[in-house]
């Protein structure tokens, strides 16, 4: 049967990896391609990047980061952050990366979505989904970091992406992420019942318990953490196994 | 050696060619891994990897786009028994048809038709995307060393359906039996990514590089 995936993500910067709290309070800590090696032996199930290089002159950074884990790590490898152009996104096929996650120019330009999908293939397009409960039931998608409301629907944008050929959506519950109180679970249900593609959960894991919330309550086909990998809180080895052992079947080949 | 890894605009070359590097490093096997959309490499390679990405019908309309080929390769891989590897849609390619986006040609090497997947149970997602265990149907030099029920890793719609169940070396459960590793004489291909399949995906690259069928 088709197990769950769990899913490391570094957060880089200018070539380094960082990660946030609510997207503020960055702490730099290491190279990302060494990173990427430890959780590829740990026997991590894909890897994400998230590019959040602000300034120009740096954007190609990644590239190098990218091309040199696809030389060392055998493992699916999604990048997101800035991705705004077919070009971008050849560039990252290029350089190595398996999935191009789609997130700002998937809302101001909702074509970008379907055009890429055409061009490459749903496969390799991730629609990259913020969004935060505003009401009971109720689900928005926000962006700018969490920070700029849209007024646009959770679940019918989710579905509009899939339907224009989204291969899999990145959802990151935004009144979560960074807090370590799990994921907003109701609306991770809401889009993965909603949606016909995979759905990774993201934002808000502090504990092991978290991850399995995340495929039992939220429906999600896979869970993405960084926090609590990066930080050595938990081991990829030991967050597969408690998964495995509370209800979610895993990947236990090699660890 | 010299191993060609066919280059008609589809999908990531270099992943894949950096895979056979590392299995071929691992195993003490000397090869010389190209990436090339030129005729002429293929037919002086000694060993054949087709990649695929995407649709069947693209991937189809790719390989015919580079004159020469699809000929060249029917030369290597048919005429003169040059070992063969299909990767995803690279595999599906062996097909006789492809039935995505209204009905495409195969290459016609091995029996079968490549349909979309229709799980039984309609919550299952498509694509069949992730880690998913392999069971053993048939033996191959290709499964050397590789434990019963290793997972690898799979991103596809559609599925190939051999109409001669010996040509099916494992397949995978998901709302039904899909096919998983397909061969036939010197060719084999995967559904999966052996690429992106960790150390089971290079164990089988290593085992496609030593195979002399």
């Amino acid at each position: 049967m088709l197990k769950s995936r769990i899913i490391p993500c570094l957060d880089v910067e200018g070539g380094r990896v960082v990660k946030g709290v609510n997207f503020v309070d960055l702490v730099d800590a290491g190279d990302p391609v060494e990173q990427a090696r430890v959780y590829d032996a740990a026997g991590a199930d894909e890897l994400t990047f998230l590019d959040i290089t602000a300034s120009h002159e740096n954007r190609d950074t990644i590239f190098e980061v990218v091309n040199k884990t696809a030389e060392q790590c055998f493992m699916p490898l999604t990048v997101g952050g800035g991705v705004r152009t077919t070009d971008d996104i050849r560039k990252l096929l290029l350089a190595g990366a398996d999935k191009a996650s789609i997130n700002t120019a998937a809302v101001t330009n909702p074509e970008f979505v379907k055009e890429a999908a055409e061009k490459f293939g749903s496969q390799c397009i991730v629609v990259a989904i913020d969004a935060k409960t505003v009401a009971p039931g109720k689900f928005e998608i926000f962006t700018h970091g969490g920070r700029e409301a849209t007024g646009i629907d959770a679940v019918a944008w989710a579905r509009r992406m899939a339907e224009y050929g989204a291969g899999e959506i990145l959802l990151t519950s935004m009144d979560r992420d960074g807090t370590g109180k799990g994921f907003n679970i109701e609306l991770t249900r809401a889009i993965s019942d909603a949606v016909p593609v995979p759905v990774i959960a993201s934002g808000g894991v502090g504990t092991l318990d978290h991850l399995v919330e995340g495929v039992l309550g939220g429906h999600a086909s896979a869970v993405l953490a960084a926090s609590i990998f990066h930080f050595g809180t938990f081991t990829i080895t030991e967050a597969k196994k408690y998964m495995n052992d509370h209800g979610v079947p895993m990947r236990l080949d090699g660890i | 050696m010299k191993v060609v890894v066919v280059d008609y605009g589809s999908g990531n070359l270099r992943s894949c060619a950096k895979a056979f590097e590392r299995a071929a490093t691992e195993q003490n096997i000397q090869a010389d891994i190209i990436v090339s959309g030129d005729p002429k490499d293929v037919s002086s390679a000694d060993r054949i990897v087709l990649p695929g990405v995407g649709a069947f019908a693209d991937c189809r309309a790719g390989l015919d786009g580079v004159p020469g080929l699809v000929d060249a390769m029917v030369n290597a891989v048919i005429k003169n028994a040059k070992p063969f590897f299909g990767i995803c849609v690279g595999m599906q390619l062996m097909a006789d048809v492809g039935r995505e986006f209204g009905d495409s040609q195969g290459l016609g090497w091995i029996a079968g038709e490549v349909v979309a997947i229709k799980p039984t149970n309609k919550e299952l997602k498509i694509p069949h995307m992730g880690w998913n265990n392999l069971k053993i149907k048939n033996t191959h030099p290709l499964l050397a060393g590789i434990a019963a029920d290793g997972h690898a890793y799979f991103v596809h719609s559609f599925q190939f359906v051999a109409s001669d169940e010996k040509n099916v070396v494992a397949e995978v459960e998901y709302g039904g039996p899909i096919s998983a590793i397909i061969a036939k004489d010197n060719m084999v291909g995967t559904q999966f990514h052996p690429e992106k399949s960790q150390g089971l995906g290079l164990k089988i690259i290593a085992n496609f590089l030593s195979w002399k069928p």
